[in-house]
């Protein structure tokens, strides 16, 4: 089976839930939630088995690229949009007093089948290699946000989300278009192969070709969240629902990686272009290091927290991005960048997941989205408090967590670029950064165990249905394994 | 095999708690289990001589940059293990049945986690897991201090010592990193302890790359052994920690710092500490001699206590700063000395905590009639921590001031240090001795009230000092064992 199928299977598992979801006359829809968990289950399943190994790597007809990284990236993001659903089910109680006056369900079909479609668009962002094919991948997937960024109606801050995110997404789609424009003009390819070959052909000035370059970056920046393209992260993340913060978090990052990822590196692998590009791209991951984890020390709403702290995670994994120059690949001791930025966001998904789905769970029975708001966890549900420990001590870089892995791949790569080429002060700022991080993670954990629950309606125990306690169960084994077995994750790249 | 299995007894034991097994009868059987299965190392290493490794097991992990998860134990590393597996066995022992606010869980799980941190860092033969192993107690600590912990500002003290611990942690991975990056090239790249020092020992790195490797290293690990000026962290930790968690804290974990200076950035950067022997001859001296008056002038013995072992440290910089086997055994001693009797001294310090309102220093007076056990183990603790003849810690310091003298021709920078250290030996028996006098000799103070207790754990408290006093009258039951 061609892996362009697994994309089709996708859109027609879509297709088949808005069908349902039209003429149901069941009103719960929580139906249509497990129908979209087990079929991405079942298409997860296909991408492992089902793809031959002899098609690997393999171009189709120069807009689609399949190689292991586009499958591990294909599988980040189904795995993710099952997640997202799972979440988008527990959050549904709180989810329904935004969508219709009736209070039912009934109009929370939609929000099922929407992230299907995304989950479409990502897939193919991960297999694409032409500029084209870029744009319109990446459209499909922030179209999709668009909607379900503001799916919550009858909520105002859903509704200022969605139009921050229009209209900002819309400004860098704008940059990105003006920069593929410029691209094609000065070298006239759209595949980023022959643009790679044009870049070292010796016949391309390099003032245009660098402006190009600026401006693809805004609109990628936009995409992983670096800074100064970061203004609508905090706003987006809080207005939105759980799920949906959690889907822009994990998937829209991971994709935007892969994509940027591909884009810079013939960039960089040129002579005429690699020394401006590095300049670019370090000065990027260093505003965004910093502005991102000194930001996060000062929130105290969880979901504006977890956006600083996504925008601070894009600085850690930008901090790879200079050392794809091909002079220096072959000194580097241990796993390529491409590989260690990989693992990053696969743990990444692991460990943000597994925080979400505990805030999911807990602001929707309290409808509080403020780190006070899990005061006294540790006493209410010790499952739970402990699956947020581990998420958020992973995410803060403690050893034997997959963050920790991630982050030791990340500065393993970036101190030896610092040897390299003596620009020390990523590491500088990396580290700042960090420390940064070991403050803002654990005032979460201080929240859960050290502040006692005050009013009675906080001894409420919490409910966790079984199928959330399944999840929590693997993503919590996930995060401790990959971090002592790192192999489990990097075995399939 | 033996070593994975003390390494991870603590961590079944936390989980069995977790999953709602008695708290302190199964900490205390995971800890007594490690207590004998230690004594069974040590008494192999003894046979074998303490010099090659043994017991190693490894699993490799990731080929490039190869990491295995493996332990194995040296002289070195069996003696630290030894400390450990007693004073957690000491330290679970003396914890209450339940935490003070009546939980189990938490309370119980913590000193476990710490214990296996220590463990797996001193026992790794893998740069990288020695590293892991270590961070694995930032967040049992954190929790503890700010859930149990002593004082009106435990919260900031919370704080303080887990941004200096991670803060600390981070440049050391970052010198690690710089290191072994250095040390091999990109297709034989490894973090195994033995093959880096083979490679060190034959390669000699240029002399300026050791100077600024050395300096992340020894900035790091010195941090974690609050080393002056970075010890700010320690004292108030040590002070408003549960009792259980500063034994192992200040016995245990703090020698991690040392250990790794002794195990990594010794062998393998001696050019990069001789580039630094000057300053760090002059922090060492910050410890003794700065953090010494300090100590004098502290009104709580709390926190006289932890400023103690802040200065202690300085005697075991002193020993790694002989760069010869003679200092760095002694140091080794110290490490294991101090660990004893500094968490002695906390476990005492508990028990006073829980008979009196205050433990400042001029409201106590006259309890030697009181509470008369405590009083003389109160005075062995003391005496250990001065350096009595008799003690280990005795022993472990004048063999560290026989490494400044070894086959020094003249008086060097080093001797000096040395000469001037020695003052510290007064400066500590002029605070231990009043502290002594003050809590437990003269008139009872006015309105102090002596809250009766049912019980005190005297088992630990007499381990403790028997294995001073063994190992300070027969200081070969260690230092055979480490090379020379």
């Amino acid at each position: 089976m061609p892996a362009y199928y697994l994309e089709i299977l996708i859109l027609l598992l879509g297709f088949t839930m808005l069908g349902i979801e039209a003429f149901s006359s069941n009103r719960s829809r929580s139906g249509i939630a497990v129908l979209g968990v087990s079929g991405l289950f079942v298409v997860l399943l296909f991408l492992i088995i089902a793809v031959p190994s002899s098609e690997v790597p393999y171009d189709y007809w120069g807009i689609y690229y399949v190689d292991k990284w586009a499958l591990f990236y294909k599988a980040i993001a189904i795995l993710t949009t099952l997640l997202v659903l799972v979440l988008a089910k527990d959050f549904s109680p709180a989810f329904k007093k935004y969508t219709s006056q009736s209070n039912e369900f009934s109009g929370i079909g939609e929000y099922y089948c929407l992230p299907i479609f995304v989950c479409a668009g990502l897939m193919w962002m991960a297999s694409a290699k032409d500029l084209i094919t870029i744009f319109v991948s990446l459209e499909l997937v922030t179209i999709g946000f668009y909607v379900l960024v503001s799916f919550m109606r009858r909520n105002v801050g859903s509704l200022e989300a969605g139009v921050k995110y229009l209209v900002l997404g819309a400004l860098s789609t704008g940059f990105l278009v003006y920069g593929i424009a410029w691209i094609f003009g000065v070298t006239g390819h759209f595949d980023l192969s022959k643009i790679s070959e044009a870049l070292n052909s010796g016949e391309i000035e390099k003032k245009p070709i660098i402006f190009a370059f600026a401006l693809l970056m805004v609109g990628l920046g936009f995409k992983v969240a670096a800074v100064p393209f970061h203004i609508w992260v905090p706003d987006v993340y809080q207005g939105t629902s759980m799920p949906i913060t959690a889907f822009l978090s994990v998937g829209s990052k991971a994709a935007g990686f892969i994509v940027l990822l591909r884009v810079v590196e013939p960039f960089l692998n040129s002579p005429l272009t690699s020394s401006s590009v590095i300049l670019i791209l370090s000065f990027l991951t260093c505003v965004t290091l910093l502005f991102g984890n000194l930001v996060a020390i000062k929130q105290t709403n969880i979901k504006r927290l977890l956006a600083y702290s996504s925008i601070a995670h894009a600085g850690f994994l930008m901090m790879a991005l200079p050392a794809m120059e091909s002079g220096f690949h072959s000194k580097l001791s241990g796993p390529s960048p491409m590989d260690s930025i990989s693992f990053y966001l696969a743990g990444y998904l692991l460990m943000t997941m597994l925080c979400f789905l505990v805030i999911t769970i807990v602001s929707s029975l309290t409808d509080g989205e403020n780190i006070d708001d899990l005061r006294g966890l540790g006493a209410r549900s010790p499952l739970l408090a402990f699956a947020m420990l581990v998420g958020v001590a992973s995410l803060a870089g403690i050893p034997l967590t997959v963050g920790f892995f991630g982050k030791f791949l990340l500065f393993n790569i970036a101190i030896q670029y610092a040897v390299f080429s003596g620009s020390w002060y990523i590491v500088a700022f990396a580290v700042l950064g960090a420390s940064a991080g070991f403050y803002y993670y654990f005032k979460i954990i201080r929240a859960m165990y050290w502040g006692g629950a005050e009013q009675d309606g906080d001894q409420l125990a919490l409910t966790v249905s079984t199928l959330s306690r399944v999840v929590i169960i693997v993503l919590l084994a996930g995060v401790i394994l990959c971090g002592v077995f790192p192999k489990l994750i990097l075995g399939f790249l | 095999m033996i070593i994975d299995l003390i390494v991870f007894i603590p961590v079944i034991a936390a989980l069995a708690i977790g999953l709602g097994a008695e708290g302190r009868k199964t900490a205390l059987g995971a800890a007594g289990a490690n207590l004998i299965l230690g004594l069974i190392v040590i008494s192999e290493l003894m046979r074998k001589g303490g010099e090659e490794l043994i017991f190693e097991t490894s699993t490799v992990i990731l080929e490039n940059p190869k990491l295995t998860l493996g332990f194995a134990v040296d002289g070195m590393s069996g003696v630290l293990l030894l400390l450990t597996v007693i004073v957690t066995f000491c330290a679970v022992y003396i914890s209450p049945e339940k935490a003070p606010d009546g939980k189990v869980k938490l309370y119980h799980i913590s000193p476990l986690l710490i214990s296996t941190g220590a463990l797996g860092a001193f026992c790794s033969t893998d740069l990288f897991f020695l590293f892991a192993f270590h961070e694995l107690a930032l967040i049992p600590t954190f929790l503890m201090i700010g859930l149990y912990g002593h004082g009106r500002d435990k919260l900031a003290v919370a704080w303080k010592i887990t941004i200096y611990l991670g803060v600390g942690s981070l440049i050391l991975l970052g010198g690690l990193i710089a290191l072994y990056s250095n040390l091999t090239s990109a297709e034989s790249a490894t973090f195994n302890i033995a093959d880096l020092t083979a490679i060190a020992e034959t390669m000699q790195l240029d002399q300026e790359v050791q100077k600024w490797i050395f300096l992340p290293l020894f900035l790091g690990f010195g941090i974690l052994v609050s080393l002056f000026p970075f010890h700010s962290w320690a004292a108030p930790a040590y002070a408003s920690a549960p009792t259980s968690i500063a034994m192992l804290h200040a016995g245990v974990l703090k020698k991690f710092g040392l250990y790794g200076i002794l195990r990594v950035a010794m062998p393998m950067l001696p050019k990069g500490f001789e580039a630094w022997e000057g300053l760090i001859l002059v922090l060492l001296l910050g410890n003794i001699i700065y953090v010494g008056f300090v100590t004098i002038s502290q009104k709580y013995l709390d926190r006289m206590l932890g400023n103690s072992s802040v200065m202690h440290m300085g005697y075991a910089f002193l020993g790694i700063a002989c760069v010869n086997h003679i200092g760095w055994n002694g140091a080794v001693l110290m490490m294991f000395a101090h660990g004893i009797s500094i968490a002695l001294l906390f476990a005492l310090c508990g028990s006073l905590r829980e008979r009196l309102s205050t433990l400042e220093l001029s409201e106590i007076g006259g309890l030697a009639s009181k509470v008369p056990f405590l009083a003389v183990s109160f005075g062995f603790a003391a005496f250990a921590s001065i350096g009595l003849p008799g003690f280990a810690n005795f022993a472990s310091e004048i063999t560290i001031l026989f490494g400044a003298f070894n086959g020094a021709g003249e008086v060097g920078n080093l001797q000096k240090a040395a000469i001037l250290a020695l003052w510290g030996v007064v400066i500590s028996a002029v605070y231990m001795l009043r502290a002594y006098r003050n809590v437990f000799q003269g008139d009872s103070a006015q309105g102090l009230t002596l809250v009766r207790r049912d019980s005190l754990n005297k088992i630990p408290i007499i381990l403790m000092i028997v294995v001073l006093l063994l190992t300070g009258f027969f200081p070969n039951l260690i230092l055979s064992i480490l090379p020379s």
